[in-house]
């Protein structure tokens, strides 16, 4: 059985391609090998910066010989279907026997594959592999016409087994396979042969070139972290950049250097960012005070003065980069501590969104907001305003136009230096947060105000102007401000009426899209929001105010569907983003669709309550048993009144009952109505639950022991007046038609 | 790989020495192009003659201008006004990467001693409609030169693909002759007679350009300009192919890339100068990206650009 080899030289693949594709290699090239019938015993891919490689063991030296028998059509068909046939099965008239079946004589085409040998196979696979490869951005150069993610520079395929080595022959685009590889690029240019996989690779480590990538991963971050420790210190772990840096180098060589003196004062977040991004060195840390010391650097060969020019070399090019970073980090804080008007000034010339205006109007929003959010949440107003006026303002700074992604941190920071507040400084860092489904949700009540109202804003403005996700297609991560808003809510516990929040805000927002409206339509619209703030009415406010504009408001007219609509709407959505929440903590859709119904579905606190204790209640028997009581009570009513087409809505009379079971049931609707009403009021969810289960004893007797429909009218109606209040009852905790099975 | 040469001195040394070493290579050493523009790539002798099936070589010094760099030459490595040196091989030889290490060497970078790279670094022109996929060419670090093989330009598919190389010479010159702060940098022999440093000869219109730059330009005549630029880009290229006087067929793709270029730059000056919203920055970009793919659909048509009769 022989073993194959492949690898592709080509130029530097990027370091984020290699293992993907090594992988795709993998796959598409034994996925074709044994459609054609090679199986093989085991495969194994690499990737080096200028190689992918594959290895298979135990392969078969030839494909096995397939027959097939087809039935084609009977003898005397017509000459047409027997020509598509036999073009059909790729025989000829001679090669077809005629067998005797039930209906007459009948073609039997035998077509017999003998096997082929492998070297065709992979040549066949091989080929088209490497014509059709998945690269996520591939190029042509020179004359060629084939694409690779870079020039390929060679093919190298052989098939070995105990009597050697042979060139599997195969050619793509004037590029003919060999058995010669290259070793590193500067350390041990020229070609070499390759008899077998585990010659390449040993021969590959003596022209300085580790194969594997997870063993150049392991070497770096060994010799880091020894290097480290032997002066003290700790490597700051990095997984990313470990993969990348392994995928940069063949030959890897860890090297420590210095930062600065002064630098050392620079944020570690700063630092690390700095070096991380433009230099790929990983930061080395003081465990004791946390600081960033030192950095380490992975060249790609070795050097007769063991690296120390490379060194040098790197650390004049890290000192050049903290230079600027020093130099924005001053800057920076000179404004910082003279106010921050500079900056925030500066997003007046920022566009947010060409119809949702500039970040210093999105920013007004915002602090607006928090101001009205202050008091629900359990923080002073003034603070809350503050902290959202100045939560944005580092997005003008050096530093975060250098390196965005220290956006909030660095306002954090700045803030801090300013000596504002630390609510401010927190917030400008935190209400960002939460930004994926498992990301911490910020603690304090400041932070959590200009997070929800920043999210709010967001939603709400894209809502006013009609560009929600579809789809995929969610270029402004609404999904994840929604979910971002429902986990604050669910974390504080804090209840807010959505509904009047989202009104507030779309106000706002076409305050702005509407500019051109004229001022008395304009005032009149901001005397709505005050009036919406106070009152939390839209409706009733936008028609009272509407009433003392003389003459004719177009665009009040106008909001007095759209606003309660994209509200509405918005809500929705909502919703939809608080059941794949819930799903994934076990609730099921269609529990939280029984509780939509209810009042009070615009404060997500209230409704969670309200599902979660109608989850565990399903999950008791009662529970569950109570839903068909429920379910056959209510089926029952609904014909019974479709039929007679009344409402039985009159409350039943104890004295028309004629059985027990009958008289049982009246009295535990009795007991528990008031119980369940006052459970609800509370917002005992729990009690007002399982008060309704408590009903599922007395109804399953009762349906048990009473035909409904009876011959006497008077009891049928009655009957029918009991199903009604359990209907009523329970349709007062949630509505359990709403839930599935 | 060539042995390695002796330090160069001298900002103009190393400029000298790229020179001798791509002319050995057999690049035709042409001369900067006399407009302004934003990078090497603007000149035809690249945008242009990448287009098409003829085979080509060249190689140049380009001084480039970036009005929103310039710092008043108080920055130790921004300028408003910078040389690069430009090399572009149509079909891109095999051999490419060996042959730009080899320019290395002929500057004085020790391959056995420097640590050399290829960062992916994917290059791509909104303004020339044009894209490539290449690297950063990093020497211990450091960025040192942009390595692409272009794949479109102008919106046309670049068949043959040529390889371009574009060294920063400012940089790379201060990093070979250790030098921190540009305008320290030695500009001609530090044992000339009259021995010059960058600073010498650029401080002065790097103080004058950026005031300029950023301050007094005036944005109304520059806006005019732009439009008559764009105008008569488009007007030359409606020309009949024909010439009237002559009666040859003369399609005129340089003249109107002249103004595309022209364009190019006032629109940068008019940016620098903080007049274009970031709405309005898209558009721009677009209006000249539309003259450039005009230019370089007149450029197909050209015989240079690899027209024949036979194609007509």
């Amino acid at each position: 059985m022989p073993d194959l080899l492949i690898e592709l030289f080509s130029e530097e693949i990027p370091a984020r391609m290699q293992a993907r594709a090594a992988e795709d290699l993998k796959a598409r090239v034994t996925d074709g090998l044994v459609e054609a019938g090679l199986t093989y015993a085991g495969a194994a891919a690499f990737h080096t910066p200028r190689r992918l490689a594959l290895a298979v063991d135990g392969l078969l030296s030839d494909s096995p010989t397939l027959r097939e028998e087809r039935k084609g059509p009977r003898t005397d068909a017509p000459e047409k279907a027997i020509e598509g046939f036999l073009r059909g099965a790729g025989v000829t008239r001679e090669d077809l026997q005629v067998r005797d079946d039930k209906k007459g004589e009948v073609y039997f085409a035998v077509i017999e594959k003998p096997g082929r040998p492998a070297a065709d196979i992979v040549a066949e696979v091989l080929s088209s592999v490497i014509r059709n490869f998945p690269w996520p951005k591939s190029m042509r150069w020179g004359n060629s016409r084939l694409k690779w993610v870079r020039p390929l520079h060679s093919i190298l395929c052989i098939l070995s087994d105990e009597s050697g080595a042979t060139v599997v022959p195969m050619e793509v685009e004037g590029l003919s396979t060999t058995d010669t590889s290259e070793g590193h690029r500067f350390m041990a240019p020229g070609r070499f042969s390759v008899t077998n996989f585990e010659g390449y690779a040993a021969e590959l480590k003596r022209r300085s070139v580790i194969l594997d990538a997870q063993e150049r991963a392991d070497h770096i971050w060994q010799d880091a972290t020894n290097q480290a420790f032997a002066a003290g210190l700790e490597v700051v772990e990095d997984k990313g950049l470990l993969s990348e840096v392994a995928g940069l180098v063949e030959w890897p060589v860890v090297l420590m250097g210095e930062i600065g003196a002064d630098f050392l004062d620079l944020p570690p977040e700063v630092l690390q960012t700095s070096m991380k991004e433009h230099q790929k060195f990983f930061s080395v840390k003081n465990p004791k005070t946390g600081r960033i010391e030192r950095f380490i650097t992975v060249a790609n060969r070795e050097t007769r003065d063991d690296g120390a020019t490379i060194l040098a070399g790197n650390q004049k090019v890290l000192a050049a980069r903290l230079s600027d970073a020093k130099f924005f980090w001053e800057n920076d804080l000179r404004i910082a501590k003279a106010g921050m008007t500079a900056w925030t000034e500066q997003l007046t010339n920022v566009t947010f969104h060409n119809r949702l205006g500039s970040q210093a109007e999105r920013i007004d929003r915002i602090a607006a907001l928090a101001r009205d959010l202050a008091p629900v949440m359990g923080a002073d107003a003034d603070l809350a305003e503050q902290a959202a006026r100045l939560a944005k303002a580092d997005l003008s700074s050096e530093m975060v136009y250098e390196f965005p992604e220290l956006q909030g941190l660095m306002g954090r920071y700045y803030a801090e230096a300013a000596g504002l507040p630390d609510a401010v400084a927190a917030a400008a860092q935190d209400h960002y947060s939460p930004l994926g489904p498992t990301d911490a949700v910020p603690e304090a009540a400041v932070s959590r105000i200009v997070a929800l109202a920043d999210k709010i804003d967001t939603l709400t403005g894209f809502w006013a102007i009609d560009e929600k996700p579809t789809g995929s297609k969610d270029p402004f991560a609404l999904r994840r401000a929604a979910l971002g808003v429902i986990r604050i809510l669910l974390d504080s516990q804090a209840r807010l009426p959505l509904d009047q929040y989202f009104d507030l805000q779309l106000v706002r927002h076409n305050i702005k899209l509407n500019d051109d409206a004229g001022d008395t339509q304009l005032s009149a619209l901001k005397a709505l929001v005050d009036e919406i703030a106070e009152h939390g009415v839209f409706g009733a406010a936008l028609r009272a105010i509407r009433d003392k504009v003389d003459g004719e408001a177009p665009l009040l007219a106008r909001l007095e569907t759209e606003v309660p609509d994209a509200s509405t709407d918005l809500l929705s959505f909502f919703h939809d983003r608080l059941k794949v929440h819930l799903r994934d903590e076990g609730l099921r859709h269609d529990v939280i669709d029984a509780c939509l119904a209810r009042p009070g579905s615009d404060d997500i606190v209230l409704l969670v309550a309200r599902a979660q204790a109608l989850g565990a209640v399903l999950k008791t028997e009662d529970g569950e048993n109570l839903v068909q009581g429920f379910k056959r009570a209510n089926n029952i009513l609904g014909q019974a009144e479709e039929k007679d087409g009344v409402a039985y809505e009159f409350g039943a009379d104890p004295k028309f009952a004629e059985d027990p079971t009958e008289t049982a049931l009246f009295d535990a609707l009795t007991d528990a109505k008031p119980r369940i009403d006052a459970a609800l009021a509370a917002e005992d969810f729990a009690t007002a639950m399982s008060a309704m289960a408590g009903l599922r004893g007395p109804i399953d007797a009762f349906f048990e022991a009473v035909q409904i429909n009876a011959d006497n009218d008077v009891v049928r109606r009655n009957r029918l007046n009991l199903l009604s209040t359990i209907r009523s009852t329970c349709l007062s905790v949630a509505d359990l038609t709403r839930l599935e099975g | 790989m060539a042995q390695t040469a002796e330090k160069p001195r001298s900002f103009q040394e190393i400029i000298l020495r790229l020179q001798s070493y791509w002319a050995a290579k057999g690049c035709a050493i042409m001369q900067p192009y006399d407009m302004e523009v934003g990078a090497g790539t603007f000149h035809p002798a690249t945008t242009l003659r990448s287009l098409g099936s003829k085979n080509w070589a060249a190689a140049y010094v380009q001084p480039s201008r970036r009005p929103t760099d310039g710092r008043y030459g108080e920055n130790p490595n921004r300028l408003q006004h910078y040389y690069q040196y430009q090399v572009l091989i149509k079909p891109s030889p095999p051999d490419l990467q060996d042959l730009y290490l080899g320019s290395l060497e002929a500057i004085g970078i020790d391959m056995e001693m420097h640590d050399i790279r290829f960062v992916e670094d994917d290059w791509e022109s909104p303004t020339l409609g044009a894209w490539g996929l290449g690297w950063e060419v990093w020497c211990d670090g450091m960025e040192v030169s942009q390595f692409t093989y272009f794949q479109q330009v102008g919106g046309h598919d670049c068949h043959p693909v040529s390889g371009e190389l574009t060294y920063g010479l400012e940089r790379l010159a201060m990093y070979v002759l250790g030098i921190d702060h540009v305008m320290d940098m030695p500009y001609n022999d530090p044992q000339a007679p009259i021995a010059l440093k960058y600073g010498d000869v650029f401080r002065q219109t790097e103080e004058e350009y950026s005031r300029w730059n950023f301050d007094v330009a005036n944005t109304d005549v520059l806006l005019k300009h732009f439009e008559e630029a764009e105008a008569e880009c488009q007007a030359i290229l409606s020309q009949d192919h024909e010439d009237p006087k002559t009666g040859k067929r003369i399609v005129m793709a340089h003249p109107a890339y002249d103004q595309c270029i022209k364009a190019s730059h006032l629109f940068n000056l008019l940016d620098a100068r903080g007049v274009i919203s970031v709405t309005e920055r898209q558009a721009y970009i677009g209006r000249v990206r539309a003259l450039a793919k005009q230019c370089a659909d007149a450029f197909v048509q050209t015989e240079a650009g690899g027209w024949t009769p036979e194609l007509a």
